[in-house]
């Protein structure tokens, strides 16, 4: 790739600047709150220079009340207004879960369709910047738990560029995780493309000798690991989920149809998780399709710990997800 | 009763208060039978001895107002116009109900009164509230969003975080305390370090006031007061109605917590006669206005009831619908 800047080569923090103030500038009805949005920039930077252009209407500076600026952008859009809400860390979610769950979630199949929560909700998710275990957790594959939302792990800056639009469109509450190592990343925005589907994975790298089905702050290292596959002759398909619910289930069995082997890489905890439940989809609707059993790289079942070696070392890993691959393909 | 400055309290007006008090009252009986019957299951929760709180501030709220309440809410939801026999089918989980069965008698919705609930998770109405009145305010209504909640929310993180923000954002809410002295059967003493509750909005800068939630003029005075002022200003008021519920806090409730003497005592400040007595010796109500409000809340709960018993139940092909909304309904 060129080396000098172009237009469309930018950061996956500018991709998500550039998304949340288009959509502020074209819908009235369109506004950003959140903790340290406005004066500060936002904990990750994503929104720096906003509150400047676009007023304290717009984007709004929360005290640090998690369950009550996240249930006030339930109630807000309930009323007719298309609030962006970030939380800074998805670990500061679980002081807004029972307005997620039980209001956002719930209110419009309770209510027998009368009211509908078309929120957005933005949220930093993942390890990687030694922040320990109050700060690093995945916890999407919780969110993916519980009917009548819809979760979105944009991975590529086409993605974090192009997800909020459709999600600021759909009627229904939408939860984006954002991981932080990706804030970072610079890519090219694809040509052409204006808007993605929420409801569809990508393959981002076809093969043919076994699927790698991951998302999020793992497809870098998930390409990777391809990389290193194929320089021993095993072509894998890596398979980006990129919408955590409702799964692209059909997206999914096309891939295990084509390759007949599996590694699903999550950087959730094992138990209980996103990859058990894609994991079990397959084995529901397409076992006999398959040649070898299903291997999971997941994190370790432990807190995120702050030491870098150790958090390392929890987490999912090229070698680790290669070599889980190679066993499924050249066992013994 | 309670000088009232801004309530005409003539004829119509004081019948008007009676009757919809009383029809909360009889509609809750009917409940309580139709428990009994099993016709209505899940957990109820009756008002009984606080119908002068919804009824008071109801009076002070227009058709484009919201009103947000908790899982003790037949009062708020007859006061506010609900019709009777959506609420009825509702409670007999039929198709008809106003949330097609699903939601039951602790979660009442009705879009066409603007009713966002019914929530029964203490506190988490509160911050529905504020996104309302946001939403009303960025877009130039001149609303006012009625909160409802028990004494037992103040315990909650929700009431402290939404009164925060409501006041720093001015959003224009009255927050409505129905204190009732026990939530479920913990004694205020046991729960509050600060038990007047109208106090902890000084902590906010917001302003707050007691009230007599025993009788319906004093409640409407201060709800229309407070109303005209945060309709005025933006700014959210507190509003703590002192009241005590008669009965026990659900069906299920042997009532071990407090004594009948407590509940006789309170039972003398019920604000169904209070306000019928004072009616009487103004010259406002006469034996054959009673009779005559008696039996049309009579027929008006039979119908209801015929209405939810000849209810049919919601198809389970449609168990999933609204799981997802395909449109924002307008």
């Amino acid at each position: 790739m060129s080396a000098t800047a172009s237009p469309s080569r930018i950061t996956y923090r500018e991709a998500c600047r550039q998304a949340i103030r288009e959509a502020i500038l074209a819908d009235p009805r369109v506004f950003l709150m959140g903790e340290d949005v406005g004066r500060y920039g936002g904990c990750y930077a994503v929104t720096k220079g906003l509150l400047e252009e676009l007023g304290e209407e717009r984007i709004r500076d929360t005290p640090l009340s998690e369950s009550a600026f996240v249930g006030a952008g339930i109630g807000a859009a309930i009323a007719g207004m298309r609030p962006i809400v970030e939380v800074m860390t998805c670990n500061f979610s679980l002081l807004a879960l029972d307005q997620i769950l039980n209001n956002a979630a719930t209110i419009p199949h309770m209510s027998g369709g009368q009211f509908a929560v078309p929120l957005v909700l933005r949220m930093a998710t993942g390890a990687g910047r030694q922040l320990a275990a109050q700060h690093s957790h995945s916890l999407e594959g919780w969110f993916a738990h519980i009917p009548g939302l819809r979760i979105l792990a944009p991975a590529t800056v086409t993605d974090a560029r192009f997800m909020l639009a459709p999600a600021l469109a759909d009627p229904n509450p939408v939860l984006i995780f954002e991981h932080i190592m990706l804030y970072n990343m610079e890519g090219e925005l694809e040509p052409g493309v204006a808007a993605v589907d929420i409801a569809r994975a990508r393959i981002r790298r076809p093969g043919r000798d076994v699927s790698l089905i991951t998302y999020g702050g793992s497809l870098f290292k998930t390409l990777a690991a391809a990389e290193t596959l194929a320089a021993e002759g095993i072509e894998a398909e890596v398979l980006d989920l990129r919408v955590l619910r409702p799964l692209d289930t059909a997206a999914i069995m096309d891939s295990v149809a084509r390759t007949r082997r599996v590694v699903i890489v999550d950087e959730g905890w094992r138990s209980g998780s996103l990859s058990a439940e894609v994991a079990m989809r397959i084995v529901e609707e397409a076992f006999f399709e398959l040649d070898a059993p299903i291997r999971r790289v997941c994190s370790r079942e432990v807190p995120m710990p702050y030491a870098a070696h150790l958090e390392q070392a929890a987490l999912p890993q090229p070698e680790a997800i290669a070599a889980a691959a190679r066993g499924l393909v050249r066992p013994g | 009763m309670t000088g009232a400055p801004k309530v005409h309290l003539d004829r119509a007006h004081g019948l008007r208060l009676l009757r919809e008090m009383l029809r909360i009252r009889r509609f809750e009986e009917k409940c309580a039978e139709l428990y009994q019957a099993q016709k209505i299951r899940g957990f109820l929760h009756l008002c009984d001895g606080e119908e002068a709180i919804s009824v008071g501030v109801m009076q002070a709220l227009g058709p484009d107002d919201w009103v947000v309440a908790t899982y003790r809410e037949h009062g708020q939801a007859l006061a506010r116009g609900v019709p009777m026999r959506a609420l009825m089918a509702e409670m007999y989980g039929r198709l008809e109900g106003c949330c097609r069965g699903r939601g039951g008698s602790m979660h009442i919705f009705d879009r066409a009164t603007r009713f966002l609930g019914g929530n029964a998770i203490v506190g988490g109405g509160l911050p529905l509230a504020l996104g309302v009145a946001l939403a009303d305010r960025m877009q130039g209504r001149r609303t006012v969003t009625a909160c409802f909640f028990g004494e037992g929310a103040a315990d909650e993180g929700e009431f402290h975080e939404s009164l925060n923000l409501a006041q720093l954002w001015r959003l224009p809410v009255l927050f409505v305390c129905e204190n009732n002295r026990y939530s479920m059967g913990t004694p205020l003493a046991v729960a509050e370090a600060e038990p007047e509750i109208w106090r902890k909005a000084a902590a906010y800068r917001m302003s707050g006031e007691a009230v007599d939630g025993m009788d319906v003029v004093a409640v409407e005075v201060a709800a229309r007061r407070a109303a005209e002022r945060i309709r005025e200003t933006g700014a959210p008021h507190l509003m703590e109605c002192l009241t005590y519920r008669f009965r026990a806090h659900s069906m299920f409730d042997a009532q071990l917590y407090r004594t009948k003497e407590e509940v006789t005592a309170w039972r003398a400040r019920d604000p169904i006669p209070r306000l019928s007595a004072w009616l009487v010796q103004v010259g406002h109500l006469h034996e054959a206005d009673l009779a005559r409000i008696e039996a049309e809340i009579g027929a008006e709960i039979e119908d209801a009831v015929a209405y939810a018993e000849a209810g049919t139940p919601e198809p389970v092909e449609e168990l999933e619908r609204f799981v997802t909304m395909e449109a924002v309904p307008s």
